[in-house]
């Protein structure tokens, strides 16, 4: 199937940022450059936040800010959608290594080390090996990417990703032929992740997640690195995660420290857990509810107490046209 | 009526917290997703109180002051009145006033089934807390008002059944539960009554006027 990803010259009628904001930034990005080199100090934090409002300020590896200078801005957008300021995409968050209140994860994660950061790469592939993230990212140029963020517990979101498409970190990792999934695990490392220490977890850490290798070949699938101009916030899956936006949020694993490609479906987290309710594909589907709730609508966030800013849920996520190609005489009520 | 100024600091706090949730949730201080965490705020506070009511009479045995009594029926009956909350704060912000997903929901999630029938059981024991049922109903009120303990169960597992993946919250509810279900077996009960007869005998001995 032949998917056209839209080209930077292809995005001249979005309208996420205007051109004068456009223009400061590049002002202030000359300004930022220019007062590091009259103080002498190395350049730090080139983070490009000046294009979302209330962007905390980051430390940024020196990789990631040359990569970001080159970034493919807008590469993919989102129509007629207003992007989630970064405060609530960074202070509502599923990441249960941390704990389980939406809140616990901005609370408790800035205790996380992301420096240095080792990817083990093994399982049917020509070239296993410990890579860093500079490593496995280094070919491809990072494209800005805004996504709707779907949650299994029927919230959204929309966030602008920074990132390279999986499929180019898997090219060149060189899967064999016998290579049918890829599996990804999290970092597990009690003492900088509170919810791991705690015994009322029903979660059985490492975190595991995993693609058929098709989808993860899709060009939609995004490895990421950043978010909204800036390195990932430790709370959003720093240093390295996945994001795959047809699919419910919990497939999208985050801090990953281990690629492994296998033959056999992967046991993932939340299905092995409820198989009843969590599936293995766990595409975004407005016809298959999870049986305590309906996927039918969706809670797009910030929402208020005026205006609960419920919608209906598209199919695949609204990225249907894109995806859909790939379940083609699959049964999604049953491999949900 | 007995204690009226400790019965209007009860129904002033309870009914204040409420109040100040959709304050903050005016005030933007509950995130991004207010609705959500609104309702979960008010179906806990009304397990929260539905437990409170229930240690009213095990804290009349072991302390032997009578005025435990007085709060109970208004902490019952607020436990409803969080529940009521709770159930339109769910059809408004997590339906979206879309009811005609509530009779699909009501058939298809046991949760929402579950949670209605505590919410039934709730009003029953609401309807007869009136002097005049209690008059009327005689000793068959007393019998009544156990479905509280079978209410409470369903409580839980409405709760449990919401829970996604930490279950420390609901392991402490569930644990308080279980204490004040263990108080009510008549030999708990005696117990108490004798623990709370030895504090007094020993506070007594202990007046120095009462030395001979």
């Amino acid at each position: 199937m032949l998917i056209k990803t839209p080209r930077r010259s292809d995005c001249l009628e979005s309208e996420v940022t205007p051109e004068t904001l456009y223009l400061n930034r590049r002002r202030f990005m000359q300004g930022a450059a220019f007062s590091a080199a009259a103080t002498g100090l190395p350049a730090i934090a080139q983070a490009d936040s000046a294009r979302y409002a209330n962007v905390e300020p980051s430390d940024a590896p020196a990789w990631f800010d040359k990569k970001l200078s080159q970034a493919k801005w807008e590469a993919i957008t989102v129509k007629d959608e207003a992007i989630t300021p970064f405060p609530d995409a960074t202070h509502y968050n599923n990441f249960y290594e941390f704990g389980p209140d939406k809140g616990d994860p901005a609370r408790h994660a800035q205790q996380l080390v992301t420096e240095p950061w080792v990817v083990t790469v093994d399982g049917e592939v020509a070239k296993p090996g410990k890579y860093s993230i500079e490593d496995l990212v280094s070919e491809a140029a990072l494209e800005e990417r805004i996504y709707r963020l779907r949650c299994v517990e029927a919230w959204s979101m929309v966030i602008p990703w920074l990132g390279v498409p999986l499929a180019e970190v898997i090219r060149r990792l060189e899967p064999t032929g016998s290579a049918k999934y890829v599996r990804f695990e999290t970092l597990v490392r009690p003492d900088q992740m509170p919810g791991v220490r705690t015994g009322f977890s029903l979660i059985d850490w490492p975190y595991v997640e995993g693609l058929r290798m098709d989808e993860a070949m899709h060009p939609l699938s995004l490895m990421a690195v950043g978010m909204y101009g800036r390195v990932l916030p430790e709370q959003n899956g720093a240093p390295l995660r996945l994001v795959v936006p047809w699919k419910y949020g919990f497939k999208s694993i985050k801090s990953i420290v281990r690629i492994s490609f296998v033959s056999e479906q992967p046991a993932t987290t939340w299905q092995t857990m409820a198989p009843q309710e969590y599936g293995f594909y766990a595409n975004v589907n407005p016809d298959v509810s999870h049986p305590r709730w309906s996927q039918a609508r969706e809670r797009r966030l910030p929402g208020s107490l005026f205006s609960p800013n419920v919608r209906k849920t598209e199919m695949f996520n609204g990225y249907a046209d894109e995806v859909s190609g790939l379940y083609a005489g699959m049964d999604l009520k049953k491999d949900y | 009526m007995r204690y009226p100024w400790w019965r209007l600091l009860l129904f002033v706090c309870v009914a204040s917290v409420p109040c100040y949730w959709l304050y903050l949730a005016t005030a933007a201080a509950l995130g991004p997703d207010p609705g959500k965490v609104l309702v979960d705020n008010l179906g806990q506070g009304a397990l929260i109180l539905l437990l409170c009511s229930l240690a009213m009479t095990p804290l009349r045995s072991l302390t032997g002051w009578s005025g435990w009594i007085v709060f109970r029926r208004q902490l019952g009956l607020w436990a409803l009145g969080y529940a009521v909350l709770h159930l339109i704060a769910y059809l408004y912000f997590l339906l979206g006033l879309d009811f005609s997903g509530f009779a699909a929901e009501l058939v298809d999630r046991p949760y929402i089934a579950v949670g209605a029938i505590a919410l039934l059981g709730l009003s029953v024991l609401a309807a007869t807390s009136t002097r005049w049922s209690m008059r009327k109903l005689g000793k068959r009120w007393k019998k009544l008002h156990r479905v509280v303990f079978p209410t409470l169960l369903v409580v839980l597992l409405h709760m449990l059944w919401v829970v996604r993946s930490d279950a420390g919250r609901w392991s402490l509810y569930a644990s308080i539960a279980a204490v004040l279900l263990i108080a009510r077996i008549p030999a708990v009960q005696r117990g108490l009554a004798e623990v709370h007869a030895k504090w007094r005998r020993a506070a007594i001995s202990k007046k120095p006027e009462n030395n001979r």
